[in-house]
């Protein structure tokens, strides 16, 4: 039995194991933090702005805020910096024109205000550092997390379940509609993926973690595609497919009820490369800003966050989104290679 | 040889009009009508319509198509929509900077990344060999921005051994180039690895053994002559794509080279900028295709093109 085989080589390799927990542990975070049992108040600003970690201490506090405060220095070659500094000092003639939102604007004031006041009772340091509005760097990065491992898992699904389908077709009614497939397959390879990534991120203007999963799982489905219908052609002359034909099976029946559980573990580890492939991905769209929209946290988002942030000194936002990511792609990819070759017929000799 | 290649050229116009179709059902059909992102926020029914005209959007899908298949042969796209600057002229003055980059990077992770998969070969099995290819998959998890942002920060902001961003010849492509090199070194070298180790087993490689040749010519000799094969598929068909991949350091490092530009042209909506470039570096990659199947026969003359 291939798949009894597969996972008892896949248990006796102990690197492959413990990669399949780090992977799981993962999965069961995002399963919690997509039901909100966890971290669903990663958004309350429990520290103050750019809070560093705990373990630093508070002598970056003193500093770190006065910073912030200062005012930027006045630039001399500011063509408008006159009328900034009488529009400044409320020497501004209003013709008389009364201001419409003036009481919306006090009010909105006095509100920050009173929310200036509670900043005071906001922690000073947080276990791992706080962001620009001072949310906890590890709820963020576990929520970011959340969102660019179910955009990797959905969109590999997406791109596995196109390129089995078309794979299958091609493979198995070959004629036609395989010469079909085959030139729509060259028309895709033509173009570097990045760049037909990047292509459809402009057509579709509007950004939302759909929109994500939609550019990478279409455009992402060549390679499946190449491997399942180089099995479908292999099989499809196979025994057992021509027994379940002459029982009476349909073509569709026999596609995917008798061929595709043979050639399954091609789509899986098909699957598990597309999953650390688009995430990188995601990653990178994100920070370029074609990916989350705002509001949405992603390890993408805050690594964009995190490059201005290094260049004051605060490592902390990029250091907890790289970290996350190096260890789950890591520990995936690892498994990939073993689940490659337990199932790989070649290594069983 | 012409015979082959004329009918390798003949092979590739199906293939090349299957990307101009796609390339033009993207952004005529599915991008929506270019004459509201033109017109912008001070849209008025004349000016869309003047825009429309001016387009050719207010023609049939047909007239349309060809006007593109035109714009192609010709190399005339028109006007970039955001700086009004010619597309071909664009395209011709990035080039010159991202080459900059991508030559002396490629030449470099080639050579390197195969002299680092034979010595890993040399030890293969053993604990040296395990511990670099993991090094190799922990290096290639880190995101590449990551790379590139602590690398621009540390040694160019922080130490100051190199130009921070910008553009004014070699000096300035120098970071690039090392932080394009240590992000690209690890998967080239786990590939080039499993190209060797596929030829260390074979027959050939015995018989050299046995006939007493040393293993330091069994590897550069024989066994490489061989591999040299998939190496050569590899970083040829990788070229056209490298062009657009370096978009990241591109960007970072404000080189205006054609990845920052593509970059620039999403941000901005710039259709005919991102619709030239991605026909042009399809067709690159196909002929890349072509000129790889050529080598192949210089390499290896077991190769019969037919």
């Amino acid at each position: 039995m291939m798949v009894h085989g597969a996972w008892r080589r896949l248990r006796a390799d102990r690197m492959a194991m413990v990669s399949l927990g780090v992977v799981l542990a993962f999965l069961l975070m995002v399963a919690l933090s997509a039901s909100g049992l966890i971290v669903a108040d990663w958004e309350d600003e429990v520290g103050v702005n750019y809070a560093p970690p705990s373990f630093v201490g508070g002598a970056a506090v003193a500093t770190a805020p006065a910073v912030a405060q200062q005012a930027l220095p006045d630039n001399p070659f500011d063509p408008i910096a006159e009328d900034m500094r009488a529009l400044r000092a409320g020497g501004v003639e209003m013709y008389g024109v009364i201001d419409p939102l003036a009481d919306d604007l006090a009010q909105l004031r006095a509100q920050a205000g009173e929310g200036g006041a509670a900043a005071a009772a906001r922690r000073a340091t947080l276990p791992f550092g706080g962001d620009k509005w001072g949310h906890d760097v590890i709820k963020k990065t576990i929520k970011g997390s959340e969102t660019s491992i179910v955009v990797g898992l959905v969109a590999a699904l997406l791109a596995v379940g196109l390129g089995t389908l078309f794979g299958a077709l091609s493979g198995y009614c070959g004629g036609v509609v395989d010469d079909f497939f085959n030139w729509f397959y060259s028309i895709f390879t033509a173009i570097p993926s990045v760049l037909m990534i990047l292509a459809v991120a402009a057509v579709l203007q509007q950004k939302g973690v759909l929109t994500i999963v939609l550019i990478l799982g279409l455009t992402g489905w060549t390679g499946p595609y190449r491997l399942i219908r180089a099995e479908y052609l292999k099989h499809k002359a196979r025994e057992y497919v021509l027994a379940a034909d002459a029982i009476g099976a349909s073509h569709w029946r026999k596609m995917f009820g008798h061929i595709f559980p043979n050639v399954s573990h091609v789509a899986l580890v098909q699957m598990s490369i597309l999953v650390v492939g688009f995430i990188k991905a995601e990653v990178i769209l994100s920070f370029l800003g074609f990916g989350v929209p705002v509001g949405v946290v992603s390890w993408g988002s805050m690594l964009n966050e995190a490059q201005n942030e290094l260049i004051l000194g605060r490592w902390w936002q990029l250091t907890a989104a790289a970290v996350a990511m190096a260890l789950l792609v890591t520990a995936f990819s690892l498994f990939t290679d073993a689940l490659r070759d337990a199932l790989d017929p070649k290594v069983k000799a | 040889m012409l015979a082959y290649i004329v009918r390798r050229l003949w092979q590739m116009l199906p293939t090349m009009l299957g990307v101009v179709v796609l390339v033009f059902v993207l952004f005529n059909w599915v991008g929506g009508d270019p004459a509201y992102i033109l017109a912008g926020k001070m849209a008025n029914a004349d000016s869309i319509a003047n825009i429309r005209r001016q387009l050719g959007v207010d023609q049939p899908y047909y007239v349309q198509l060809w006007i593109f298949i035109k714009q192609i042969v010709t190399f005339d796209f028109g006007l970039s929509w955001a700086t009004s600057e010619p597309v071909s002229n664009i395209i011709a003055t990035r080039l010159g900077p991202s080459l900059t980059v991508l030559v002396p990077l490629t030449v470099l992770e080639t050579l390197i990344g195969i002299a680092l998969a034979l010595a890993v070969a040399f030890v293969r099995g053993s604990l040296t060999d395990r511990a670099v290819m993991i090094a190799c998959t922990v290096g290639m998890s880190v995101s590449i921005l990551v790379y590139i942002i602590v690398f621009q920060y540390g040694l160019a902001y922080k130490l100051g051994l190199f130009p921070v961003q910008g553009w004014d010849g070699l000096r300035y492509a120098v970071l690039p180039i090392l932080i394009g090199l240590a992000v690209s070194l690890a998967p080239t070298l786990r590939l080039f690895r499993s190209f060797v180790l596929d030829e260390v087993g074979q027959d050939y490689v015995r018989t050299a053994r046995a006939k007493g040749l040393s293993e330091r010519r069994v590897m550069w000799v024989h066994v490489l002559r061989n591999a040299a094969i998939p190496i050569l598929t590899y970083v040829m068909s990788n070229l056209p794509a490298l062009l657009i991949g370096a978009f990241l350091l591109e960007r970072f490092f404000g080189i205006p080279g054609i990845g920052r530009e593509v970059i620039l042209a999403v941000e901005r909506s710039d259709f005919p900028v991102i619709k030239a470039i991605t026909v042009y570096v399809a067709a690159a990659t196909m002929v890349a295709n072509l000129l790889t199947d050529l080598l192949y026969q210089a390499v290896d003359p077991r190769v019969k093109l037919s």
